[in-house]
């Protein structure tokens, strides 16, 4: 009706409200997604793990739980170290190229001490947990198999210190997690700073 | 009688009562031509209804708990009066939704239902199909067995292999850095509540959509064209009680087979319910041999078929992703004269058959372990299933179409 209406000042006002509008709806967007974070409780539960490990068989593997991931602590044979350098060309990052692992385990054990070995059991390609298959040659895996893991999901394949096999979907080597010996038979895993007592 | 005429009377002066069931039902002309295909869309709302309606019975004795889910599902199937049938139906129409829903779109892919005009009405559909798989997947966390637990870290850590933003986007799903009592809530609330409304809302606006561009039919033409001096569809006739009638009679027929599963195979062997579920959740063991359900194997392995490329898992998850979407874009792929594959040349009859060998195969595939041989087999058909959408263009252009009739073809 009335054609002296002043139409810029109405778009003003329109993108005025629009955009404190969307602001606003940000603001109370923030703490619902925040809520879908993990909680304090779940922050919490990543405590370092203590492990007795002179109950661990020459050539066998304890599991232990930390941050809710299943840790493999293997006490490897002379024989199992003696192969891991035995086939670095069927692997894809042999050297350890890749940071999966602490500096001080960046060697071709992927240890502190050769014969026990600590890794976490979950696989880099889509998280499952590979089966423990220390013997060497089954039918199921064929003849070239010097003991390792094998992954039921999708069929990685890794050795004796966690490094995965070419061809397998895994693209990197499984992850070493920060450790450290508070005795001879003590481990701490998680956290690798504070001064143990050997 | 009289009473009920007032009653009608008075609320159809407030609401759009009998304009809604004229313009829905009594005089929603459908193509008089539908064959047996047309079944499978109202088949598809009735499963909707079971699942909310079970869905609502199990959510009164289930704890979304990671101590205490496994309990309750046992609680439910041993102790809670009838409890065993209303899970029973409840996983069984899970599996029958997506046997009904495939058959649904499948019927619209020899059709040409997707085509103009009704390309959002087939959006809309490929997003219920979707968000189907997401309401899914979330349900199929909740009984916490090691099929669940397992299925769920591995489709979680999909999104982890996501450049840059994968990590942290994977922890926001899960609300914990693997899947945990948190991702078992937060699935619980999404599987119960909001996945479900946003599946009612797009039923509707998908049936919205169908009225008012109408229905395609197996002769793939427009029955519009041809009007009476009513104004109706010659071809066409009232939903109700013509289709309804016809409707009745495939309820019948689908609840007789589903209640054989119900009954007999719940588990149909393993495919619909999975023996390592029965066994509690164990974050420290993968079980020896997982596959996701059934329904979801053609895209795992579409999935394990790609190899990693530059260190990373993404490439196979975007293909993964593309699979599961690519029929939207199939509006815009068919360039053929003709709609229905009743008078498509032999090419497009090729290519869809070929299609359908490759997603029935690589769902077989996807169920299997992995060896040499099925990961090339399962290389070989994914080439297949994307040549069939990549390739469209060209052969639906090139392909000899016979003349479409005038008028519907009915005996």
């Amino acid at each position: 009706m009335t054609d002296n209406v002043d139409r810029s000042k109405r778009r003003l006002l329109l993108a005025a409200t629009s955009a404190a509008g969307g602001v606003a709806a940000a603001g109370m967007a923030t703490p619902f997604v925040l809520s879908f974070m993990p909680s304090e409780r779940a922050k919490a539960a990543g405590a370092p793990v203590e492990v007795d490990i002179s109950a661990i068989e020459p050539g066998t593997m304890k599991v232990v739980e930390w941050q809710g991931k299943p840790v493999w602590i293997v006490r490897r044979t002379q024989e199992m170290i003696d192969l891991l350098a035995k086939h670095d060309g069927d692997l894809t990052d042999p050297a350890g190229t890749v940071p999966q692992q602490p500096d001080y385990c960046n060697n071709p054990n992927r240890s502190i001490k050769p014969e026990v070995f600590v890794v976490i059991g979950i696989c880099t390609h889509l998280g499952c947990s590979p089966s423990y298959r220390p013997e060497v040659a089954p039918a199921d895996l064929g003849a070239d198999w010097g003991g390792g893991w094998f992954c039921p999901c999708h069929g990685s394949r890794f050795d004796l210190s966690a490094r995965v096999y070419k061809g397998s979907p895994a693209p990197t080597n499984l992850i070493v997690p920060p450790h450290q010996y508070l005795s001879e038979t003590m481990l701490l895993i998680g956290d690798d700073k504070q001064k143990g007592a050997a | 009688m009289k009473l009920l005429k007032n009653l009608v009377g008075w609320v159809d002066d407030r609401f759009p009562l009998l304009d809604t069931w004229k313009e829905h039902l009594s005089e929603y002309y459908a193509p008089k031509n539908f064959n047996f295909w047309y079944f499978f869309g109202s088949l598809a709302l009735l499963v909707l209804v079971i699942q909310i309606l079970t869905g609502v019975f199990l959510t009164m004795s289930y704890k979304p708990d990671a101590l205490f889910a496994f309990a309750s599902v046992e609680y439910i199937m041993r102790d809670v009066q009838w409890g065993w049938l209303i899970r029973y139906v409840h996983s069984t129409g899970a599996s029958m939704f997506f046997v009904v829903v495939y058959l649904h779109m499948f019927r619209g892919m020899m059709y040409g239902s997707y085509r103009k005009p009704r390309e959002l009405l087939w959006i809309i559909g490929v997003v219920i199909y979707l968000a189907l798989m997401a309401e899914a997947f979330m349900g199929y966390l909740l009984p916490w067995g090691q099929m669940s637990f397992w299925g769920a870290q591995v489709i979680v850590n999909l999104f982890s292999s996501v450049p840059f933003v994968g990590p942290d986007l994977s922890v926001l799903i899960r609300g914990d850095y693997v899947i945990s009592d948190a991702t078992l809530n937060r699935f619980f609330a999404l599987h119960v509540i909001a996945v479900p409304l946003v599946l009612a809302g797009l039923v509707f606006v998908h049936i919205i959509a169908l009225h008012k561009v109408g229905s395609n039919n197996p002769d793939g033409i427009e029955i519009k064209k041809n009007k009476g001096p009513d104004g109706h569809p010659l071809d066409g006739i009232p939903f109700h009680p013509y289709y309804t009638v016809k409707d009745i009679m495939a309820t019948v027929a689908f609840l007789i087979v589903f209640c054989a599963i119900v009954f007999f195979a719940p588990d149909m062997g393993g495919y619909f319910l999975e023996a390592n579920n029965f066994v509690p959740a164990n974050p420290m063991q993968t079980p020896a041999h997982i596959a996701p359900v059934w329904y979801f194997t053609p895209y795992y392995a579409i999935l394990r078929a790609v190899p990693p490329l530059f260190g990373s898992q993404f490439p196979g998850v975007i293909a993964m992703g593309i699979g599961a979407i690519a029929v939207v874009f199939l509006p815009w792929l068919d360039r053929g004269k003709v709609k229905s594959i009743r008078y498509r040349g032999p090419i497009f009859k090729a290519f869809l058959a070929s299609f359908v060998i490759s997603f029935v195969g690589l769902g077989y595939l996807g169920m299997m372990p992995v060896t040499p041989t099925y990961t090339l087999i399962s290389q070989v058909l994914s080439v297949v299933y994307f040549a069939f959408f990549i390739l469209m263009p060209w052969y639906t252009k090139i392909d000899k179409c016979k003349p479409e009739p005038d008028r519907v073809t009915f005996k």
